[in-house]
């Protein structure tokens, strides 16, 4: 009775259908249920985090403990993590927080983070271009107009583009504003139909995909 | 000190990872793990700091939220996954979060973007001038998009012509969106090839 799915079903329903009923009687109490589910929300997914994490060592000490390939970075990845969380404790024991401007964290952060992350994302810069040659080339009349699109945008958007035609700006912000918000709105709103369908599958408990 | 060291590393870590545009190597492979590593490790430190801490221990201990145990109850019954004999438990948790979902997901697509679009795409169509032929585009992008995602009846006839139409408003949409991805990136690079001249190499020769 317990280990089945009778129990996460009725919660699911009670919840959901609480936070539709919440939303049509703006006073209290029902009215605050969406903030402090929110709030809850966040509480739960913090527990998960170390479910992360968990996951994330057990798999780099498996690797070391059987000498796997690449098992010596497995060790930088977790000095890593026991360094930074090594100085978020201090920080926080020494300052009160560990994003204190004067603590070893903050600097982790500046000084490994940051150039990591961004580095990491400029890279994609040079595969972008390759795959755009990839993509790009004017097989049919769809691709083509992916292309010149894509071409005007970033024209558009640097001094140059101003240089070749004072009128390639005005044409960018006109493809951002008109075909290109038509086309992004008709996405989200079969994005947003779906999710609604979904929703009320999840809360009626016929989809159950979740609970496998 | 502090900063000399700190730009030598940021330098040295920068370096590492676009040695990736040779090949794959050792040095990248060092700072892609280290990446993981201290990132894994800064968000379990930002999730104690902005989420357990202020959210839910000090209003129990200040306050006397004993209504938060709740939620920490449910947070704590997530982590039997870590014991295969209580592991159902964790169906709970997942149940719990899934039907705040699935709630918001109602109440959020319906308000938050459905009702607005649609009140954003009744256009006027007075006129005969540019804001109404812009209108009219827009309605008309739309519409066609939308039909290009209906794949209840094959689309053959008018309704193949029209999810045609629909299709070229997507190319455009994705061709925008690529092209301001790419200009987003090329940000990044300009940022970092800037910090190894201007902060790294400016500081070894004292500018």
């Amino acid at each position: 009775m317990l280990k089945g799915k009778n129990i996460p079903l009725a919660i699911t329903f009670t919840v959901g259908l609480i936070m539709i009923v919440s939303f049509f009687i703006p006073h209290r109490p029902f009215g605050d249920i969406e903030q402090i589910s929110l709030k809850w929300y966040s509480i739960i997914a913090g527990f998960t985090m170390l479910l992360g994490v968990d996951s994330l060592l057990g798999l780099h000490f498996r690797k070391v403990k059987r000498k796997e390939e690449n098992w010596i970075h497995s060790i930088v990845l977790i000095a890593g993590f026991v360094m930074v969380v090594i100085a978020g404790v201090w920080g926080t024991i020494q300052y009160g927080s560990a994003f204190d401007e004067r603590s070893f964290f903050t600097y982790i952060y500046n000084y490994f983070i940051v150039p990591l992350q961004s580095t990491m994302f400029s890279l994609l810069a040079f595969f972008v271009a390759s795959a755009a040659y990839r993509a790009f080339r004017a097989r049919n009349v769809d691709a083509a107009l992916l292309l010149i699109t894509a071409i005007i945008v970033m024209l558009g958007r640097v001094p140059v583009g101003e240089l070749i035609s004072p009128y390639l700006p005005k044409f960018t912000d006109w493809i951002m504003e008109v075909p290109q918000m038509a086309a992004k709105r008709g996405i989200g709103l079969g994005i947003y139909l779906g999710a609604l369908g979904v929703s009320i599958r999840i809360i009626l408990g016929i989809e159950r995909s979740y609970l496998s | 000190m502090a900063t000399t060291i700190g730009i030598w590393i940021a330098a040295g870590l920068t370096l590492f990872i676009y040695s990736f545009l040779y090949k794959d190597n050792p040095f990248y492979k060092f700072a892609e793990h280290l990446y993981v590593g201290i990132t894994a490790g800064y968000w379990l430190i930002y999730t104690w700091a902005y989420t357990i801490q202020p959210m839910l221990l000090d209003p129990i201990i200040k306050n006397k939220e004993f209504i938060l145990i709740i939620p920490a109850f449910f947070g704590v019954i997530m982590l039997t996954r870590w014991f295969p004999s209580i592991s159902w438990l964790s169906r709970w948790s997942i149940a719990f979060t899934v039907g705040i979902g699935a709630g918001l997901g109602v109440t959020g697509s319906i308000q938050g973007f459905i009702l607005p679009q649609l009140k954003s795409t009744i256009l006027p169509l007075t006129g005969l001038n540019f804001a109404t032929f812009n209108n009219l585009l827009i309605i008309f992008g739309v519409f066609t998009t939308l039909v290009y995602f209906y794949f209840s009846r094959e689309h053959k006839g008018l309704l193949g012509h029209t999810a045609k139409v629909g299709m070229t408003f997507i190319m455009i949409a994705f061709g925008a969106s690529f092209g301001y991805t790419v200009m987003a990136r090329i940000s990044l690079l300009i940022g970092r090839i800037y910090f190894l001249m201007f902060d790294w190499i400016g500081m070894m020769f004292g500018k």
